[in-house]
């Protein structure tokens, strides 16, 4: 696979290669090499339990890298987005997965991984099912992984019913990032969303459910808060059901403690056979998501860069490497060498430090321009937080706002539609097109003549003018080129 | 008098296995099975069936 950083082949003591590989070319050349402070916006107490998280740190997306295991496939409730039947390899979206673990089996799924891909930093568990309702199954996989891999962060996802039963453990455990789906704090709401639960022995429906099930999330939420476990609450966006009533669940969840909130676009097609999508329910659109997103924005901590991944997704966040690793490509017996993912992690402690300066460095150059409109910038990047990934590779595209009160990270585009089978260059590129719609500027490491012709012909330009850069030095060094600056080097 | 589970709509998620009061029910060749001798359909422990409650699919466990 061309998207992914190509460490497979690398010796474990191998850190310059790892450089090259991440960097694109000989990397951080610079002095100022080994600082690594952490954003301005982030208690350092909070900024130690996230920065290796990429499904909590936005910057830590560049290069870390989750796996989920499908050890838990029993789920309390269920949801009209949610069709537990169905399966798909090349579906990527939360609760599918082909291949349901045992936690034995798991483990040496684990430490495969932990051995061949040395970003890997999170461990969760999260569905298909409930890793709370199916306890003693995600227990005794993080019981089994964190002996022979105790640095591993461990992760959970819950729709919440469960979880009171179970916070006690999980703050013993060392589980420290647990993430719940909370869709509506008004029950009337949920029974839209929730046909029903169980809970007590009992099927519950209607308004009970969505009245029980609300409790039991808040109860949940405001009991990690006082274990400071930090959570992140995910609110599937349904347009027309609980699109504006997300404010108000911001709202509440951000005065319950929750460190992050994830708004997600609801997925809904026929063919996947869920409630919402045999009747019909459409998802939001890209801009109706934004829009919520930036209400949402101020003063909380919103993540932008969920990829709504499957639940056996491996790698970094905008790859899965699931597929490589499937249970019959596993040796029987496995141990766990820690040295190629020691060996990154001293590169990674250097390069982000790079990363973090030219970031501050960026929003100093955009702060002297001239106000502008904010303008969308693409960027093609593999990892490593730089634009180094060829723009006919990218399967998905980083978006970023930049204007001259600086630039924001806001989400991605996927670019492909590999569920069709068989496609033409043109049909792709006119979909790129589609997918690539308000986007100024696409900047990548590099581009043949003819999609750059086609793309201009639509209105985008690319450009490989800024290869291998830091994206943010990059966009700067686009922006301030464009908006009548000299370009300053930011190095 | 038992419950059975139609085995082509199954998704072996499990959630009957754990919730039958009687242990009643077992993965077999990959595929949950209840034991018609230890279901009693839940009766003296819950008002209905702990796995037609709990069973994400309709009509999957049903009286055999």
């Amino acid at each position: 696979m061309a998207q992914l950083i190509n460490l497979g082949t690398l010796t474990p003591t191998a850190a310059q290669d790892m450089r090259v590989a991440l960097t694109g070319d000989g990397g951080c050349s610079s002095s100022s090499c080994g600082s690594s402070d952490g954003p301005s916006d982030l208690p350092p107490e909070i900024w130690e339990k996230v920065k290796d998280h990429p499904c909590y740190s936005e910057e830590a997306h560049h290069y870390f890298a989750r796996m989920h295991v499908a050890v838990a496939p029993a789920c309390n409730i269920q949801c009209n987005y949610c069709n537990r039947k169905y399966d798909c390899a090349n579906e990527s979206r939360p609760g599918v997965v082909s291949e349901k673990l045992t936690p034995v089996q798991a483990r040496r799924k684990v430490i495969t991984v932990a051995n061949e891909v040395p970003q890997l930093s999170v461990l969760g568990i999260a569905g298909p099912g409930d890793a709370c309702y199916d306890w003693n199954k995600t227990r005794e996989t993080f019981a089994q992984v964190s002996q022979d891999i105790p640095d591993i962060k461990l992760c959970l996802s819950t729709n919440g019913l469960a979880l009171p039963d179970h916070v006690d453990e999980i703050a013993r455990m060392n589980i420290d990032h647990v993430t719940i789906t909370i869709n509506m704090v008004d029950p009337e709401i949920g029974t839209k969303i929730y046909p029903w639960i169980f809970y007590r022995n009992k099927r519950w429906t209607g308004l009970d459910a969505s009245r029980i099930l609300h409790e039991r999330q808040m109860l949940g939420l405001d009991m990690l808060t006082a274990r400071g476990i930090l959570t992140k609450i995910n609110s599937v966006m349904i347009p027309g059901i609980n699109d504006e009533h997300l404010i108000e669940v911001n709202k509440v969840v951000k005065a319950r403690g929750a460190f992050l909130h994830n708004i997600m676009p609801l997925i809904s097609d026929p063919a996947h056979g869920t409630h919402f999508g045999l009747t019909g329910q459409r998802g939001p659109r890209a801009h109706e998501l934004k829009a919520l997103q930036d209400q949402l924005s101020d003063g909380t901590k919103l993540m932008r860069h969920c990829r709504q991944c499957r639940a056996d997704a491996v790698g970094l966040l905008g790859e899965d490497r699931g597929q490589e690793f499937t249970m019959d490509q596993l040796a029987d017996e496995v141990s766990y060498d820690p040295s190629r993912r020691e060996t990154y992690r001293e590169v990674v402690a250097q390069e982000r430090g790079e990363h973090m300066k030219q970031r501050r460095a960026a929003d100093a150059v955009l702060a002297e321009i001239e106000t502008e409109a904010p303008v969308l910038v693409a960027v093609a990047t593999k990892g490593g937080g730089r634009i180094n990934q060829h723009f006919g590779h990218a399967r998905e595209f980083q978006v970023y706002e930049v204007s001259a009160s600086g630039i924001q990270f806001i989400g991605h585009r996927k670019v492909e539609n590999y569920c069709e089978g068989g496609w033409g260059e043109d049909a792709t590129l006119n979909s790129t097109i589609e997918a690539l719609e308000g986007i100024h500027m696409v900047l990548c490491a590099k581009v043949g003549d003819c999609p750059r012709e086609s793309m201009g012909a639509a209105g985008i330009e690319i450009s490989q003018a800024y290869a291998h850069d830091w994206i943010e030095a990059g966009i700067t060094g686009w922006y301030s080129a464009t908006f009548g600056m000299e370009i300053r080097q930011t190095a | 008098m038992a419950y059975k589970i139609i085995t082509s709509q199954c998704t072996v998620c499990g959630a009957c296995e754990f919730e039958c009061p009687n242990a009643a029910i077992r993965l077999k060749n990959d595929l949950y099975v209840i034991d018609p001798k230890k279901c009693t359909e839940c009766e003296g422990h819950f008002d209905a069936p702990q796995c037609a409650e709990v069973c994400p699919v309709p009509n999957t466990c049903v009286p055999a």
